[in-house]
């Protein structure tokens, strides 16, 4: 009996230490490989150059124009899920009925389930020719549609996310505000909302962390072309399509081409980082107000 | 001296949360200007009545009534009354106290925004008359910008009176306002409670029996979902007329 107890103990912790290690390994081969690519190419180089063709002739290796590839896919898709998102939450939290809402809600989280290369061509090949019906000057591949798709398949992170926190928020407060003549939108916007801010902030944060990260869509939809502009209707590259593209192509192992998709990962792992402990330090820090 | 007119009434009223029977019958006519408590032990519907003269009800799935509430005369419960306006008229103080978690001046002024007043003037002077009127001017006058929340118990309940103040109700229905409150703070409420009754018509929850006979003119005791007695606070709790009535406030039960 001791010794199958200390067994499955033993195991439970290998499973444990496994995921640890992982990460760890990760982690390191990321750093070790960007080492000995920036003891090539300068740190300040990477910062402050302004194009990124490691793959051409002439190499520049500025890391800006994949960083401005992402944000703007991102801001884009935030733009579109945010507004969007929030009006669900609300619409759920006060004005549904307690059986919509059990129906709408698991049916939002469906939207999280379609594999990304779906909404991948959905962008290319549905909203980019119908977004050039208004934008004659919109490119095939352009950050516009592939941000816009981005935004609806995160739509459900921050409408259910949100959703928990405009709960969580007491009913003392909700009857304060009707005590006061509030009307129903008074009351959701003006008292609920600000009081679930800071859930509502982090599921903000995460659905970035998630867009910064994300691959097939921006790889299918938005081009390959690093470019540094903040205009969304041309095509550009983020930093997860970089990647993509090297890993896919016949760039020689080991070579300084090869090196430059760890310094890209590491770049990305780094915006993910800080944005998952952001959230988690908001969480912590605001979350216990009316515990 | 004309004499006082029924402010609030409700005449054969019975509600229901979906089967269950929460009030029977229950016929009642409070004067302007005048604290009314509603006494009973816990569940006999005193909370569930109060909250029918603000339809503070109406979100709760199968709650319905029958009957009439009248509010100046008029009934409340037509489909012509906007609740949102209804209660500018009805304010209302909960039990536990519960600011937005703003600034004090944000919490004061809050009725008035959603009005859509927004002359800065206006709201200061609105804030300092109820903030004066509630009683707590003088802790918060240097602190109108910190938030509400860091407030103590007896404060935030304070500043949600003043709160409903500022919106000018004419009735003011107030939850057991005191039962989450130490002594000293519900001494407070009470002495402020005897201060508003001359402009106000209030209306008590209570379950703390020398509370009502503290701060009320008439009290209205609930079992059961039956208004079992009401009459002035002196003559119920020196004679009361029904038994039921006697054993609870003797404490015999509840």
């Amino acid at each position: 009996m001791r010794v199958s107890e200390k067994i499955i103990e033993g195991l439970l912790w290998l499973a444990a230490v496994i995921t640890i290690l992982i990460t760890a390994g990760i982690i390191w081969v990321l750093l070790s490989e960007s080492i000995s690519f920036f003891q090539v190419v300068p740190l300040v180089d990477f910062l402050t150059e302004k194009e990124w063709t490691p793959l051409f002739a002439d190499k520049k290796f500025g890391i800006a124009p994949l960083v401005a590839g992402t944000l703007l896919t991102t801001a884009v898709a935030i733009s579109v899920a945010l507004p969007i998102g929030l009006t669900i939450a609300v619409y759920l939290n006060e004005y549904a009925h307690a059986r919509l809402k059990q129906v709408v809600k698991p049916l939002l989280e469906v939207l999280a389930t379609i594999p990304t290369v779906v909404y991948g061509f959905f962008a290319l090949t549905v909203v980019t020719p119908f977004l050039q019906g208004f934008i004659p000057d919109l490119a095939g591949f352009n950050a516009l549609s592939a941000g816009i798709v981005m935004g609806i398949m995160i739509i459900p992170m921050i409408s259910s996310l949100s959703e928990d926190a405009i709960s969580a928020v007491p009913r003392s407060l909700r009857e304060a505000a009707y005590g006061m003549g509030s009307t129903r939108l008074q009351t959701s916007f003006g008292v609920m909302v600000p009081a679930a801010s800071s859930g509502i902030v982090v599921s903000v944060i995460l659905a970035i962390s998630r867009a910064v990260g994300e691959t097939m869509i921006v790889a299918i939809a938005a081009g390959q072309q690093p470019r540094l502009t903040l205009n969304p209707l041309v095509p550009i590259e983020t930093i997860t399509t970089y990647i993509v593209q090297v890993s896919l192509g016949d760039v020689p192992r080991g070579s300084l081409e090869y090196k430059t998709i760890f310094a890209a990962g590491i770049t990305l792992f780094i915006f993910t980082f800080a944005l998952n402990n952001l959230s988690f330090w908001i969480k912590k820090k605001y979350q216990e107000k009316y515990d | 001296m004309s004499r006082k007119h029924n402010k609030l009434e409700a005449i054969n009223l019975d509600a229901y949360y979906g089967d269950f029977h929460a009030l029977k019958g229950i016929n009642i006519a409070m004067e302007e200007k005048n604290v009314t408590a509603f006494i009973g032990p816990s569940g006999c519907g005193k909370s569930t009545f109060l909250r029918t003269f603000n339809r503070m009800n109406d979100y709760i799935d199968g709650f319905r009534t029958e009957g009439d509430i009248l509010l100046d005369g008029k009934d409340i419960y037509t489909k012509e009354v906007r609740v949102d306006e209804l209660r500018k008229e009805v304010g209302m103080v909960f039990q536990k106290p519960n600011p937005f978690p703003k600034t004090i001046f944000e919490n004061v002024v809050y009725g008035l925004k959603i009005q859509g007043i927004s002359k800065k003037a206006v709201l200061e002077e609105a804030a300092e008359k109820s903030l004066k009127r509630a009683a707590l001017w003088n802790e918060v006058k240097d602190n109108l910008n910190k938030s509400a929340l860091a407030l103590s118990g007896g404060q935030q309940q304070r500043l949600c009176i003043a709160r409903a103040l500022a919106i000018s109700p004419s009735v003011l229905l107030m939850d057991e306002p005191a039962s989450a409150l130490d002594p000293l703070s519900t001494a407070k409420i009470e002495e402020l409670i005897y201060e508003l009754k001359n402009d106000y018509t209030i209306v008590i929850v209570t379950h703390n029996m020398q509370q009502a006979g503290r701060v009320s003119d008439n009290t209205a005791f609930f079992y059961m979902g039956e208004l079992v007695e009401y009459s002035k606070t002196k003559t119920m709790f020196t004679s009361p007329q029904d038994t039921r009535t006697q054993n609870y406030i003797t404490g015999r039960f509840g």
